[in-house]
């Protein structure tokens, strides 16, 4: 019903034509990502393709939905108007970044349905990050800063990403988040230069968020298992530990100019590699995360799912007033 | 609105209109958290993104009002101070905005009730003699016509969609329908200031209010509430149970580290 | 099993003097639903003055095979455009 001719599309786009077509065809593809061309909805492209980037664009889109939570827990406590306000519209934001990437990935002839059943039965992922609790207000401070300035880095690259809806999304999100991050690093400059309990409350949060901030840049490029064939196929730009090196070395000096301490003995400036060195990410947290075994996998989950079932009353009420008054409402079905 | 030649803000008390002004502020704060409550919980994306404008815009109006009631006291008192460091007894809310979301039908019914008495409120407030009250009347009237929209929209959806939904925001109505008294009830701070022009003779309202919400419930093929138990008191700082609690988690951390600044 | 509302396509003019452009998709039970959740999801930051919603089911697309019979055609017409056309020297407002 929804997305019916972008399912056809897509479907009379992935079957499987003659060989010397098919050959034809994978050629043609091939020439516009040489070309740095971007690929639209009813081009032909590889079902490999069309599949990492429903996987990607889903995981992108189900972090905006379940980011959410996190952040929205603070809401109702802001300890001012001014910061309620801005908290207000961030995590507004994000319900719109997560629709349009949901918009993006239906171009690929999925429905969100199915992509947000994936999400609630857990067949498909969002970013780890998610599934820590924001304990504290500096914690709305540190996701500000640090894992919105990680998202910023990985998505800046994904603006010239090859398919061309994933691409103008992003440059719409990128638009729009650049407050995102400003206003926690504000945040978090106003605790560590506030009271003493602000500055400690504002350090804890740092020595919390620093470690898993630097595990969403992915596994090591050795381990990635679907890096070198993004790159080739130009869904990817960086590899994850070039863009977790770019992230170190924007953040250390801003934790200087935070007052604050990257919680990290190792972490040093290498002046031959024009880097900053730092210490060994604990993957197997990592892992445990990722396997469902963080500290809020389950609640953010379940919140989610109950969200949209409790909402499912409205819905039917929604389509069942659209088709008394059909003619405000949609022909097909 | 009553303004007459003679109206003036000179002659009224600066603590009558800041008593005034905070009665229509904590109005927009106190329904703002309840709205920002459904954030992650609504029944679709999108309505995530329509419920956090509506909030938005009502702590908006908030941060106006509650500032210019600091100003007028001349105690110093800024809108955060007001927000977080008053006790239940001391918020002038209605206690329509104060009660809980419910299922979203009861907070559709809450918004159609409440946006449409904004709508009339802040029209008939553009010409209060008060720059001030008149200049947020002129802004947030654009904002509410909005809202009262979107309460529509889904009074009629839900009132003529399902069964269950039908049966839902019937109920949704008539449990809030008594709150709605109040609204229209003229207590003795705004009393003195409608005679100079400053604020809105609430009773004034209530027949346009009526005859606007009594359309819409009847388009979506529900029945007007029948009048009864007419609830009074949040004017007076007299709240439901529910309410310190919420001011409880509003205003916790603020409370927690006094001084500080955010 | 949950409901999936229709998909519709917007289009938004960003200013007057300016044609709609595509933006995006939102999903609504129905067009006036769309448009209200096109205007709240696409226009947070004052990007519009006129929305359009059409169900993306009926929007007809040229499929990509017919994109050269489709499209090569007007590829030859150079004159269509002003460079075209020479222009001696000293010539203005042309």
């Amino acid at each position: 019903m929804t997305a019916q001719a972008r399912t056809q599309d897509a479907a009379a786009a992935v079957a499987e034509p003659e060989l010397s077509a098919q050959s034809e065809l994978q050629g043609r593809f091939d020439d516009l990502i040489g070309a740095d061309e971007r690929i639209e909805p009813r081009d032909w492209m590889p079902e490999a393709y069309r599949k990492t980037l429903v996987r990607q664009i889903a995981q992108h889109a189900h972090s905006e939905i379940i980011g959410m939570q996190p952040e929205g827990n603070w809401i109702t406590r802001a300890p001012s108007l001014r910061r309620k306000a801005i908290l207000l519209a961030k995590v507004q934001d994000e319900a719109g970044h997560g629709l349009y990437l949901y918009a993006a990935a239906e171009t690929l002839g999925v429905d969100r349905a199915d992509l947000l059943d994936a999400l609630h039965t857990g067949r498909q992922k969002y970013s780890s990050i998610f599934n820590y609790p924001t304990l504290t207000w500096a914690d709305i401070g540190a996701i500000g800063w640090l894992v919105d300035g990680a998202a910023i880095i990985n998505q800046i690259p994904l603006q010239r990403c090859s398919y061309g809806p994933y691409a103008r999304a992003m440059v719409r999100i990128c638009k729009e988040e650049s407050f995102h991050q400003r206003q926690g690093f504000e945040l978090l400059h106003d605790l560590a230069h506030g009271t003493p309990e602000q500055h400690a409350m504002a350090q804890d949060a740092l020595d919390r968020w620093w470690w898993p901030s630097l595990m969403m840049f992915g596994p090591p490029d050795a381990e990635s298992a679907h890096s070198a064939q993004s790159m080739a196929w130009r869904i990817k730009r960086h590899s994850n530990d070039e863009l977790r090196q770019r992230f170190v070395d924007i953040s250390v000096p801003q934790a200087e100019a935070l007052g604050l301490r990257i919680p990290d003995p190792d972490l040093r400036w290498n002046e031959e590699r024009g880097h900053h060195d730092f210490g060994v990410i604990d993957w197997t947290e990592f892992q445990e995360v990722l396997a469902g075994n963080g500290p809020c996998n389950r609640q953010r989950v379940a919140s989610r799912v109950q969200a949209h079932e409790d909402g499912e009353w409205v819905r039917e009420a929604a389509l069942a007033y659209a088709a008394k008054h059909s003619d405000k409402g949609v022909a097909a079905a | 609105m009553t303004a007459t030649t003679e109206a003036s803000t000179g002659s009224a008390s600066p603590a009558s209109v800041a008593q005034y002004a905070l009665q229509l502020g904590d109005d927009a704060l106190i329904l703002s958290h309840r709205l920002s409550e459904w954030c992650a919980h609504s029944p679709e994306l999108e309505e995530d993104v329509a419920l956090a404008n509506l909030a938005l815009d009502l702590l908006g109006q908030a941060r106006t009002l509650l500032t210019y009631a600091g100003s007028l006291e001349g105690a110093g008192r800024s809108e955060d101070d007001l927000a977080f460091l008053r006790t239940e007894r001391e918020f002038r809310n209605a206690l329509l905005v104060e009660q809980p979301n419910g299922d979203f039908a009861v907070t559709i019914a809450r918004q159609l009730y409440f946006a449409t008495y904004q709508s009339e409120l802040y029209a008939a407030l553009c010409d209060s003699t008060d720059p001030e009250l008149a200049a947020l009347a002129a802004k947030a009237v654009k904002e509410v016509a909005y809202h009262r929209d979107h309460a529509v929209q889904w009074t009629l959806r839900l009132g003529d969609g399902t069964a269950e939904s039908h049966r839902r925001m019937q109920a949704g109505l008539e449990q809030l329908w008594p709150y709605t008294a109040e609204l229209f009830f003229l207590d003795p701070v705004a009393t003195e200031l409608v005679q100079q022009g400053i604020a809105v003779d609430p009773r004034t309202l209530r027949p346009a209010w009526e005859a606007s919400v009594a359309g819409v419930i009847e388009a979506a093929t529900l029945t007007v509430p029948a009048d009864g138990w007419q609830p009074r008191g949040g004017r007076a700082g007299k709240h439901g149970e529910g309410f310190g609690l919420l001011l409880g988690e509003m205003q916790a951390l603020h409370r927690q580290y006094p001084g500080a600044s955010w | 099993m949950s409901t999936g509302l229709p998909l519709w396509e917007v289009f938004i003019r960003g200013r007057r003097g300016l044609s709609h452009q595509h933006v995006g998709s939102v999903h609504a039970s129905d067009a006036e639903m769309a448009l209200r959740n096109a205007r709240d999801l696409y226009t947070r930051r004052g990007e519009g003055v006129s929305i359009w919603v059409v169900p993306a089911a009926s929007v007809c697309a040229s499929s990509p095979d017919e994109k050269e019979p489709f499209f090569d055609p007007a590829g030859d017409k150079v004159y269509r455009h002003p460079t075209f056309y020479r222009v001696p020297d000293g010539v203005k407002n042309l």
